[in-house]
């Protein structure tokens, strides 16, 4: 399996072919397309954050990181990134804990391991925008059956309550992602050397004690792996279930960054300050991933 | 007994997991069966009705959209040519930028491997009003190019690939170029082949995130013509049944790809033999 840190290392066969120019045969299309579509662009994500558009749209001025402390002097936006932060946590949360459970139910059945995998795979596939139509039907005030049952326990309605609001978007988030999480979980799980686990078997009679201190802590690296993809997931692929479902209601609660720096850009034409508010996203990206690379890679081994 | 309780328990629990992924999907379909009235009326339904034919065929041949240019059969044939191009371009160009990082000895190795591989850091979320631009510079913007190459830039198969190739071992170039294979002969009779497994989960992989774009498309498609099924979804208009089919044949061609593909898809990613 590939585990994010791992593969930052260049990498190169002792045996290799030497050539002056077929190399950069190979690279090229990719590289073409790299360079094209996503260098240029981010180049002119650079030139949008540090300029302002004139009101008539004839021309842009440097303004140094007037964007910036715009984004900052907007409430709106500490409430976004609120919200991401809450949501990329509980999402993690509920659906690597309900993935777990679901992979070690699945290894320790001696019959029908495939039939589980198989009947629980598939919501992977589902685009996020599709789940966020789909639970749109549960949650609408009309028919919803899950707006009606949370309407009879505590008067749920997302309409006006913030707390009702996060509700509806963190099950509408979280209900495809538990795939993902159960499947890693699982091929975690099966490469654990049996030898290892029959060893435990015998030190340790308890099998709840025996998961958490044997089992799990060779299960990290797959966690942490889990929990960046679980991450990427809330803070980006969820758009398309924000944009499908409360599209930021009550009042803009339940938008994150990337929704948020989308509408600015899109609907209100701001694009110096969705260049401002990408960046300060590539920079989010940026000190998890060194976060992880520091601290977190170096207190766990892979075998 | 023990083992029996435990097992039960633990079949149990698998149950629950599939009836919460099961029923939501179960009761649109029951529901996109049954005529409007009813579901107005009775909220959603757990059975089958006998509207299935009547509504799913109006679905694929209606005309929708404002300006009700475009048939569901359309958003489809849309929505198949991205997710292709998608997969193949991606899975190509991977395959061979891979294989000059790793068999090749190349100059500026690690710029050059920095300057593929950060890109996985910056996803199209983070730069999509420039690449908008970008594209209506070039004038791509309504066109299936327009729809597949930004969505092709991306370096995540590379990494794939590139952590496969370096699983093989060095005799096969050893021997491969003892019977004299040149680079391209080595590349396409050796290293093709032997990365079949792997070819076939990031072709899965890619076709399944190139049909599940949704803003992407949302952005660079203004004519009908050219509307995806995930986006399009936004768009239908429809009485409440209709939109029930549609969302469920919306899901149908990833879904079927992947459980009947599974095998392939999850030997690749695991890279387990």
């Amino acid at each position: 399996m590939i585990y994010p840190p791992y593969f930052l290392f260049t990498y190169m066969k002792k045996v290799q072919f030497k050539s002056s120019y077929s190399q950069y045969l190979f690279l090229a299309p990719q590289l073409g397309i790299l360079l094209i579509f996503l260098y240029w662009p981010i180049i002119q994500t650079f030139r949008d954050a540090f300029t302002m558009q004139d009101a008539f749209g004839f021309g842009a001025q440097f303004v140094w990181f007037d964007n910036f402390l715009f984004i900052f002097d907007d409430p709106a936006y500490f409430i976004a990134f609120k919200f991401t932060i809450i949501y990329s946590f509980v999402i993690t949360l509920i659906t690597g804990s309900i993935g777990l459970l679901l992979a070690v139910q699945a290894n320790n059945v001696m019959h029908g391991k495939s039939t589980y995998k198989t009947l629980l795979i598939w919501p992977y596939a589902i685009a996020p925008a599709v789940v966020g139509v789909m639970a749109n039907y549960f949650f609408s005030e009309r028919f919803g059956l899950l707006y009606h049952l949370f309407h009879e326990l505590w008067g749920f309605n997302w309409y006006e309550s913030v707390f009702d609001s996060y509700i509806y978007v963190i099950i509408a988030g979280s209900w495809k992602q538990i795939s993902a999480n159960f499947i890693f979980f699982l091929a975690g799980l099966q490469a654990i050397q049996k030898s290892v686990i029959e060893a435990s078997m015998i030190d340790c009679k308890n099998s709840f004690r025996r998961f958490w201190t044997i089992t799990f802590p060779l299960l990290m690296p797959t966690t942490f792996f889990l929990i960046i993809i679980n991450i990427t997931y809330a803070f980006f692929d969820t758009f398309g279930i924000i944009d499908t479902t409360t599209i930021g209601a009550p009042s803009g609660e339940t938008r994150t960054l990337v929704y948020k720096a989308y509408m600015d850009g899109f609907r209100g034409l701001d694009l110096g300050s969705a260049g401002a508010q990408s960046i300060m996203m590539m920079l989010i990206v940026l000190v998890i991933t060194i976060f992880q690379f520091r601290y977190i890679e170096g207190k766990i081994h892979y075998n | 007994m023990t083992r029996f309780i435990t097992s039960s328990f633990s079949h149990l629990i698998l149950f629950i997991g599939i009836l919460i992924m099961v029923v939501p999907v179960w009761m649109i379909f029951a529901s996109s069966t049954h005529t409007s009235s009813m579901i107005n009326m009775n909220g959603l339904q757990m059975f089958l009705g006998d509207s299935f034919y009547e509504n799913y065929l109006r679905v694929l041949l209606y005309q929708g959209g404002f300006f009700k240019e475009i048939t569901a059969l359309k958003m489809f044939f849309n929505s198949f040519i991205m997710a292709t191009g998608v997969a193949i371009l991606s899975v190509v160009t991977s395959l061979m930028a891979a294989y000059a990082l790793v068999y090749y000895r190349i100059k500026h190795a690690t710029l050059l491997f920095w300057i593929i591989f950060i890109t996985i850091l910056v996803p199209l979320e983070l730069r999509i009003f420039p690449t908008y631009s970008v594209m209506a510079e070039l004038n791509l913007v309504n066109s299936y190019f327009g729809l597949i190459v930004p969505i092709s830039a991306s370096a995540i198969a590379t990494l794939f690939f590139r952590q496969f190739y370096k699983t093989v071992p060095d005799e096969l170039l050893e021997s491969a170029k003892l019977d004299g294979a040149n680079t391209w002969r080595f590349f396409v009779d050796f290293l093709i082949p032997l990365s079949k497994t792997m070819i076939v989960a990031m072709l899965i992989f890619m076709f399944v995130f190139g049909y599940n774009q949704y803003l992407w498309p949302l952005l660079v498609t203004t004519s009908e013509q050219y509307w995806t099924v995930v986006m399009g979804l936004k768009m239908m208009s429809g009485s409440i049944v209709h939109r029930f089919a549609f969302v469920m044949m919306s899901m149908v061609p990833p879904i079927l790809i992947i459980i009947v593909l599974q095998k392939h898809f999850i030997k690749g990613v695991f890279q387990d033999k």
